[in-house]
């Protein structure tokens, strides 16, 4: 671990209570869902972490309690550190407070998180689907749903598959 | 078949002013088959007379579920989906998936190979924001640069046919190296294209740089101040324009860049022209760094000889048992990272390019999330449209460089 980044962890640990691990040089911090939003705030204005690199969610089906892993990137580009925290989510009606107030990039890590993991944003101000149609069913990125496929359409087989095709026919 | 669902304009009205509801203003559909949204950008436009009140990006046509996917396939095989995320830097995403791998299972990259990396990662570099240069003039109806910009590019793009046998979709950079040793050839066209650009990005400037018509389109529109930049995740040239000296190449160094000598340059007023400048002066700064990077290449294998980890080479499989039990595993299990998740970011042409895999111990990523610059940098055209023209707005869309196979996914 960096010795700069040490200050942050001892805070994060001694505030929120927090885990903390250490894997090839990458630093991640486990808190609470609930406070999240308290952390984003505290690494902001405390400790320089201007920049969320990213955000995005990991789903470990069919474990259920917790079923999903959030994690938030957070950078900081005055002290060039890294900074992952992560936030353990259950399965069943999955929801997380939002950090759009403090990070403006994350409404659409959030919307993204949202389509593709089906995680709620509490107080989140524009939570529809971000690269999915709007009408879509489901919430790809989860590990309960099937990667699918289509068939390539030959000659010899073009008008069969044609037939079975869901799009509107004239 | 699923039932389709209407969507109602109802989903969208918090998003426009209420002089919208109220009829007073106008609300124009944008794209996504529009020349200046650079691929398929839609945008709703709420337009009083010729000004945009507001802007609302709708993005995800180009889909293409690669993080998905991924998933299905060795850590090999996925290398070659990178390509087609961001199509105008194809070696960039190779060089931050095979990195991230790299890091994931600790394998060391011989020096010959760190130098080709770097020369075909800054030739990318020159090849991308050629194009942006020349979609960006003709956004501001300067025809003539499109077709200079292209034709350079065109010589890099023979010098990646050269090396690979490809001109975009390369797959070059791997996992423990490169395909193989670039041919003999490959230096003296490299030198020819450095030693004749510089006089070629002096004739673009004198195309640009002080063109009456193009600084009217371009001065003091679309500002951002730097912490609104950073609030918004913008990362690379509009960033860096905004006056935040931040690039990954210096603050990070990966793949031997800290051996070279480079400035990284910046301007503060965050504006269409900044965003000119600064990429105009990186592309003299790759011409340096490919430069230097020639001059110290050292000689020797391009790709790491730990076996368990990278396909022995072709001669060695008709003579050694091993070897070939080697190739067999790897083509057809592959091999197994340790179970943990790391995260590996390089400085593409756009921005920060960063790789998250989470492994679960098994031969197929668990999963991969690509964290694509253009997608944090498109987030702030909303911002910077409020209140300019329409045509300012093609200007600034332009200048944020962005690339929707990037945004998409």
């Amino acid at each position: 671990m960096k010795p700069e980044l040490e200050p942050t962890i001892q805070a994060l640990t001694k505030t929120f209570n927090s885990q903390v691990n250490e894997f090839r040089g990458d630093v991640r911090v486990t808190i609470l869902a609930e406070s999240i939003v308290a952390a984003a705030q505290m690494l902001r204005d405390e400790f320089d972490f201007s920049l969320l690199s990213t955000m995005t969610a990991v789903d470990f089906w069919p474990e259920e309690n917790p079923r999903f892993e959030v994690i938030y990137l957070f950078t900081s580009v005055s002290k060039i550190l890294n900074l992952s925290v992560l936030v353990q989510v259950p399965g069943i009606n999955p929801s997380l407070p939002t950090i759009t107030g403090i990070f403006k990039n994350a409404v659409w890590r959030e919307r993204e998180v949202w389509d593709m993991f089906g995680i709620k944003f509490e107080g989140h101000p524009d939570l529809r689907r971000i690269l999915m149609p709007a009408d879509w069913e489901g919430h790809p990125l989860r590990k309960d749903y099937p990667l699918g496929y289509e068939e390539p359409q030959f000659t010899f087989n073009f008008e069969e598959i044609d037939l079975r095709k869901p799009y509107a026919k004239e | 078949m699923t039932q389709l669902q209407e969507v109602s304009v109802d989903d969208i009205k918090h998003l426009v002013s209420e002089r919208a509801i109220q009829g007073e203003t106008v609300l124009l559909n944008m794209g996504p088959q529009h020349p200046s949204t650079h691929g398929v950008l839609r945008l709703l436009l709420e337009l009083d007379g010729e000004t945009v009140v507001s802007c609302i990006p709708d993005i995800g046509f180009l889909h293409t579920g690669i993080e998905k996917n991924m998933e299905s396939k060795t850590y090999a095989k996925a290398a070659v989906m990178t390509d087609r995320l961001d199509y105008l830097n194809t070696l960039g995403n190779n060089l931050a998936y095979s990195m991230a791998v790299e890091k994931l299972i600790e394998l060391d990259v011989p020096d010959r190979a760190q130098s080709i990396r770097v020369i075909l990662a800054e030739l990318q570099r020159i090849a991308s924001h050629l194009i942006w240069l020349g979609t960006t003039g003709l956004d501001v109806a300067a025809m003539s640069t499109f077709l200079y910009c292209f034709r350079e590019r065109e010589s890099i793009l023979d010098i990646f046919e050269l090396c690979s046998g490809q001109r975009m979709m390369t797959t070059y950079i791997r996992p423990g190296g490169i395909w193989r040793d670039v041919p003999v050839e490959f230096e003296a066209a490299v030198r020819a294209f450095i030693k004749m650009f510089p006089k070629r990005v002096d004739e673009y400037e004198a195309l640009l740089s002080r063109n009456p018509l193009f600084l009217d389109r371009t001065f003091g529109i679309g500002a951002v101040s730097s912490e609104q930049a950073l609030n918004f995740g913008m990362t690379g040239p509009p960033l860096r324009a905004s006056g935040v000296k931040w690039d990954l190449r210096k603050a990070r160094p990966y793949s031997g860049y800290e051996q070279y000598d480079f400035e990284v340059p910046t301007r503060t007023e965050g504006d269409v022209y900044a965003r000119y400048i600064v990429r105009i002066e990186e592309l003299r700064q790759s011409v340096k760094i490919i430069e230097q990077a020639l001059n110290k290449m050292p000689l020797g294998p391009v790709r790491s000889s730990n076996h368990k980890f990278v396909p022995p080479p072709r001669s060695e499989i008709g003579v050694n048992m091993e070897a070939l039990i080697h190739h067999f595993k790897l083509w057809t299990e592959g091999f197994s990272a340790p179970k943990c998740a790391v995260y590996n970011a390089v400085e593409s042409p756009r921005g920060e390019l960063g790789v998250y895999i989470v492994s679960d111990g098994g031969p197929k990523p668990y999963r991969i999330h690509w964290r694509t610059p253009s997608f944090d940098n498109l987030l702030a055209l909303p911002f910077m449209a409020k209140g300019v023209l329409v045509a300012d707005l093609v200007a600034i869309i332009g200048s944020v460089d962005i690339v929707l196979g990037d945004v998409d996914r």
